[in-house]
């Protein structure tokens, strides 16, 4: 508990990792259109980046709120992945492909 | 100083983890690197205080979600080659937005500040003394959060419900236990006389019936494939 408050390392250096981490995910949405496997595994990060910052700003502000709040978003993610990954397993069940561009069975 | 280099340390390699988990040819690899970076989130975690969190997500992550991804890439048959098509001519447009996005990022944070109120207004402060970050976090959550770690749990088991009944099937011509079939069979106990050296089918003994037919699942395909000759 002691290493909370270290003089050198800041709430700016969390944020910047953080901010980091937050683009790239947006970055490998955008790069890999045709493998679902791999955006859903971006929107982790991108949860992830969003953690790191409620950790942050948790020891910055001595406050443990930030924490509960990224233990429940720890939650939804868990479920979401979980939920995703089965949508895409009976996917390429039915169609035998993962492709972004071929999910449009539901356009009109 | 030690702490401030672990922190540059976990924080570079996270970052090249997190790197590799987007540009990497094989969702394999991937997902490895997406368990390094978890890893190296975990530690700095560490480093801001919060043990409990990095603890929960080493084993949330690293244990169940990522060998979960591990299990649907491996699981699926997927031709990687194609996968990567379009991938130089969707990087322009990805580096523009994710440039805007942190340039956009650093100009919040280099003109934010906090309110001179903040200390004020925690809902829960860190309680001072010997109490461990778990013990900590186990006051508040199960006394001014329980509502909202019920509905974390109520989520859970509905997204376990969900994965089950998505992705259970039932295939025709397996067999399945019958529980009504046994539950409500009669002298459910006998005992009989067997002559010794003769065949288990001449004897009558009681067995599952041999199916009727091969199940008609593919009639229509055997019908086209008939037509052909």
């Amino acid at each position: 508990m002691g290493g909370t408050t270290e003089m050198e390392i800041g709430l700016a250096h969390y944020l910047t990792v953080g901010a980091i981490l937050f683009v790239l995910g947006v970055f490998g949405i955008f790069l890999n259109r045709k493998n679902v496997i791999v955006i859903l595994m971006s929107v982790e990060l991108i949860l992830l980046s969003v953690n790191l910052n409620f950790v942050a700003f948790s020891a910055k502000l001595q406050d443990l709120t930030g924490q509960v709040f990224a233990l429940f978003v720890l939650t939804v993610a868990a479920a979401e992945a979980a939920i995703g990954l089965a949508i895409l397993v009976i996917y390429f069940r039915n169609r035998g492909s993962i492709e972004v561009d071929d999910i449009s069975t539901l356009k009109g | 100083m030690i702490v401030s280099l672990a922190f540059y340390l976990f924080a570079a390699v996270l970052i090249a983890a997190a790197t590799m988990v987007v540009i990497s040819r094989n969702p394999v690899h991937s997902v490895l690197y997406l368990i390094l970076a978890f890893f190296n989130a975990a530690a700095l975690f560490l480093i801001a205080g919060a043990e409990f969190l990095a603890m929960t997500l080493v084993i949330v992550y690293v244990g169940a979600v990522a060998v979960l991804f591990l299990f649907v890439v491996m699981m699926l048959d997927i031709d990687f080659g194609r996968l990567r098509e379009g991938f130089q001519k969707y990087t322009p447009i990805g580096a523009v937005v994710g440039g805007i996005l942190f340039l956009e990022l650093l100009l919040v944070f280099g003109t934010w500040q906090f309110a001179s109120e903040a200390t004020t207004l925690r809902f829960a402060p860190m309680p001072q003394g010997h109490l461990t970050n778990t013990e900590a976090l186990g006051r508040i959550i199960y006394t001014d959060y329980v509502y909202l770690f019920q509905i974390a749990g109520m989520i859970l088991l509905v997204a376990m419900i969900g994965a089950i009944v998505l992705t259970h099937r039932q295939r025709p011509g397996t067999r399945r236990q019958s529980v009504v079939a046994q539950v409500a069979r009669g002298n459910s106990i006998s005992l009989e006389k067997v002559s010794v050296g003769a065949g288990v089918k001449a004897l009558g003994i009681r067995r599952p019936p041999e199916p009727a037919a091969k199940p008609r699942e593919f009639a229509s395909e055997d019908h086209t494939d008939g037509g052909h000759h």
